[in-house]
């Protein structure tokens, strides 16, 4: 009789539960990022209202813009934001080399990519949490205008999703430094990375859709 | 009554502990990790430089989106094992994914807006 592994109980799919859950939970998320990225696109371009009005306050805006013949400048700043991006991106890499260590059985090497991920994935929380807080400097916050509150909630729910998923790496790299965490344990790990690759994902589209291309 | 033990009085063999790879383990090196790490930090330079660039817009977007698009495979198909993992998982996710583009075209139909 045949059994998974990981110790579950027998399934109908013979796969494990865990992963299975894990893969329709990122499905949904598709769901749940595609829609704030919808709402994000629908409005965009359409920030000039409150200004238009008069609403001077309200007169933030991505990229540099001329309405009424008066010259705004833009507030995102491309290239620290490509820095924060490559910084994800190497994040995903040193969590699949943290993955394929641990199915080696290298249980140190998996320990130091998973310090690595963790610690580029605080490094790109960190650059987010500055780029937001410049932004609120240069008058942008959720009810300044639809920019704001798109980009914030947008933003705000993808750095809350890297920010658990920070969480949940030092939480294996503990357990880990206590011996839970062994090659037959790949598992896992595995379902981190999968979330954590999701979450990277995410990112690549998010660059891409919101920063580089502009009306 | 567990699934074995169901199994067991009906005489159905149980089928193959799998973690969700397939049986087939031929998963990339660490090598080759490293190897699509580099290909990705190129494409990535390649669209923050064309960010740059003087160029028609269409020709921008449809760059950009085209270069993301390879990020994305990459990442999913590789890094999330998804090329080398059962297919329940890729029919799951694609799902997952049809839905939220679904989406995208119903909010854009009915409410108008310009997706680019």
């Amino acid at each position: 009789m045949a059994h998974a592994e990981t110790g579950q109980l027998e399934t109908s799919t013979g796969i494990d539960n865990r992963k299975l859950f894990m893969w329709l939970f990122l499905a949904s998320e598709c769901l749940f990022f595609g829609s704030l990225i919808a709402a994000y696109l629908l409005y965009r371009g359409q920030h000039d209202v409150p200004c238009l009005g008069g609403d001077l306050s309200a007169c933030v805006f991505p990229t540099d813009r001329t309405i009424n013949g008066v010259e705004y400048e833009g507030i995102f700043d491309i290239p620290f934001t490509s820095v924060s991006a490559f910084v994800l991106l190497m994040s995903s890499v040193s969590m699949v080399l943290a993955l394929a260590a641990i199915q080696r059985g290298n249980i140190r090497a998996m320990r130091i990519w998973l310090f690595t991920t963790a610690l580029l994935g605080a490094l790109f929380v960190g650059g987010q949490a500055f780029e937001f807080t410049e932004f609120y400097r240069e008058g942008l916050d959720l009810d300044t205008n639809l920019f704001g509150s798109t980009f914030f909630v947008l933003t705000g729910f993808h750095g809350a999703h890297v920010t658990v998923g920070v969480l949940v790496l030092l939480s294996m790299l503990v357990w880990s430094g206590r011996g839970k965490v062994q090659q037959k344990d790949s598992l896992n790990i595995e379902l981190v990375g999968l979330y954590w690759h999701f979450v990277d994902v995410v990112w690549i589209v998010i660059f891409t859709l919101i920063y580089l291309i502009q009306p | 009554m567990t699934l074995a033990d169901l199994r067991k009085r009906q005489g159905i063999e149980a089928p193959e502990a799998d973690d969700g790879h397939g049986g087939d383990h031929g998963h990339p090196s660490a090598f080759e990790y490293a190897r699509i790490g580099v290909i990705l930090a190129i494409i990535t330079a390649a669209e923050i430089a064309l960010y740059y660039i003087d160029m028609s817009r269409n020709l921008l977007i449809v760059t950009l989106i085209v270069l993301s698009a390879i990020k994305f495979l990459f990442v999913v198909l590789w890094f999330m094992h998804l090329k080398f993992d059962n297919r329940l998982f890729s029919t799951m996710f694609a799902g997952g994914f049809v839905l939220a583009l679904a989406l995208f075209v119903i909010v854009f139909s009915t409410l108008g807006g310009k997706l680019v």
